[in-house]
């Protein structure tokens, strides 16, 4: 009943117009100026929060502000990966193009995201744990999350035809969601096995609400941001695998 | 949150590399994403 | 035919080719024994640090033998236009793709489940922790077979396929590694392993259910 009205809704909206990558084309420009212009407005704040605001913590003296970046990445890289494997299962299904090209486009935003959470996380460790790397099981499965994304993006690269590449990478994206819970709880058994009663690396002791506050603030910003950059991505997919279409000479 | 001076910004309470190794690395990393996805 | 015949035929037809290549099987086989045997000449020969390992080790060499392996799956039948001709037979896929795994796990995998546990004497485990160990890879491997196909199956013509298929997989194995060892380490410490077995059957469940449905999707698009 409700899915039938929202496709209705859609209809009128002339929503499914967009789903060609003709038509879309245009319309990711306008959405990336808009989602950059979001990603300043939510980032200035946060890092103003972040740097201004939020109070020293009194286990990790200035070291944590580390986690402003760190958290909104590694939630980002996570997200990222989930939407990325939707749009590659509904270009496999629907068999449409776009979907596939929007999967294709999220990947190296994805894997971007996936590699500051390891890097800001190594240069958070290093400081209040010693070591430049732990076997903590955030940053563990994060490094295993690099690997499904740079799989992805292998997969796709050495497969000549764009529609094998997308079916192919679209299944790959599939096993990989699956897989990536089953991943992570593994990988935290464990490192509970091995590290006993540890604190994770992650966790800002005490959350203050200003802290809270500035991270949210910068995952707002984060998400914003990957919108956009993936719009400009999937506009320079569209050019490069449409560029023998007629319209795009125009 | 008060600093005090620059330099105490700057230094992070001892882990200014840490802090601005992390936040360097990301700017750069916006910087080199966003500008390869330039519009000729 | 009836699914059970098209089960068999696939599976004899699998042996029979692999009695023309038993070289190509034995040298898998003996790949993970030299692998294992590295590990002493890198770790030293003190038998407390190689019991230490031998649960990860062994297990590892097991796992890039199984890699190794991939290969073999479905890459001559790709390129002589078998698999070609199983698609088109009218057969449900699945049920080739499934005999396929399974004729592949049997040829390539069991012989090294075997003689794990005295590749694990070796290396110091106790008599009851090898068997757990052996156990743990008659239940693990087959999951990795099942795992491995959907990478031998994605990358069928490509180039770069051995190395790519292994960047593909790995990551999905470390589940399978982590509780396969964790089993194995529990039993040597003399610890409950009934946690570990469940979730490996858990695992495999998992696969078979799964997998072939995956594998035999990206069959059909190598083939298209």
């Amino acid at each position: 009943m409700i899915c039938s009205q929202t496709l209705q809704l859609l209809h009128f909206m002339r929503f499914w117009k967009y789903s060609t990558p003709q038509n879309f084309y245009p319309a990711a420009k306008k959405i990336a100026a808009v989602f950059f212009v979001l990603a300043i407005c939510f980032g200035i704040p946060g890092l103003y929060v972040g740097f201004f605001v939020a109070p020293t913590d009194h286990q990790q003296g200035e070291a944590y502000r580390i986690i402003f970046i760190h958290v909104p990445a590694a939630w980002m890289s996570m997200f990222i990966y989930v939407v990325m494997a939707f749009w590659a299962a509904v270009g496999l299904i629907l068999n449409t193009r776009l979907s596939s090209m929007l999967a294709q486009a999220l990947a190296p935003t994805g894997a971007l995201m996936t590699f500051l959470a390891l890097w800001t996380g190594a240069f958070w460790g290093r400081p209040t744990w010693g070591t430049w790397w732990v076997w903590d099981a955030r940053l563990t499965s994060e490094l295993v999350l690099l690997f499904l994304y740079v799989g992805f993006m292998a997969l796709r690269a050495s497969i000549e035809d764009p529609r094998r590449a997308d079916k192919a990478s679209a299944i790959l994206a599939i096993v990989g969601v699956v897989n990536v819970p089953i991943i992570y709880f593994s990988v935290k058994w464990w490192n509970t096995l091995h590290q006993g009663a540890s604190v994770s690396l992650t966790k800002a002791p005490s959350m203050a609400s200003d802290m809270l506050l500035g991270m949210l603030l910068m995952a707002l910003s984060f998400w914003m941001y990957s919108i956009a950059v993936s719009m400009l991505r999937v506009r320079k997919i569209i050019r490069d695998r449409e560029r023998n279409s007629g319209w795009l000479n125009n | 949150m008060d600093w005090g001076s620059l330099q105490n910004f700057i230094d992070m309470g001892g882990y200014g590399l840490y802090v601005w190794g992390s936040y360097l690395v990301t700017l750069l990393a916006i910087a080199i994403e966003t500008f390869s996805l330039r519009e000729p | 035919m009836r699914s059970r015949s098209v089960f068999l035929a696939v599976l004899l037809r699998e042996f029979k080719i692999s009695l023309t290549q038993k070289t190509d099987i034995a040298t898998i086989f003996f790949f993970f024994l030299i692998v294992a045997s590295l590990f002493p000449f890198a770790v030293g020969p003190d038998i407390g640090s190689l019991r230490a390992v031998g649960p990860g080790v062994v297990w590892v060499a097991a796992l890039l033998s199984s890699l190794l392996a991939l290969h073999r799956m479905f890459e001559s039948d790709f390129i002589d236009g078998s698999l070609e001709q199983f698609l088109l037979s009218g057969e449900p896929l699945v049920l080739v793709v499934v005999s396929k795994i399974f004729a592949h796990w049997l040829i390539t995998t069991l012989p090294i489940v075997i003689l794990s546990p005295f590749v694990g004497m070796q290396f110091g485990l106790s008599a009851e922790a090898s068997w757990t160990m052996a156990l743990t890879l008659l239940i693990g491997t087959p999951v990795l077979s099942l795992l491995g196909s959907v990478g031998a199956a994605l990358t069928l013509g490509v180039r770069s396929g051995a190395a790519l298929t292994a960047l593909l997989i790995l990551p999905l194995y470390i589940p399978v590694l982590i509780f396969g060892v964790g089993g194995t380490v529990a039993s040597l410490q003399g610890m409950e392993t009934i946690g570990h077995f469940s979730i490996l059957l858990a695992f495999l469940c998992l696969s078979l259910a799964l997998c072939p449905l995956a594998t035999s999707a990206a069959v059909k698009i190598a083939l298209e």
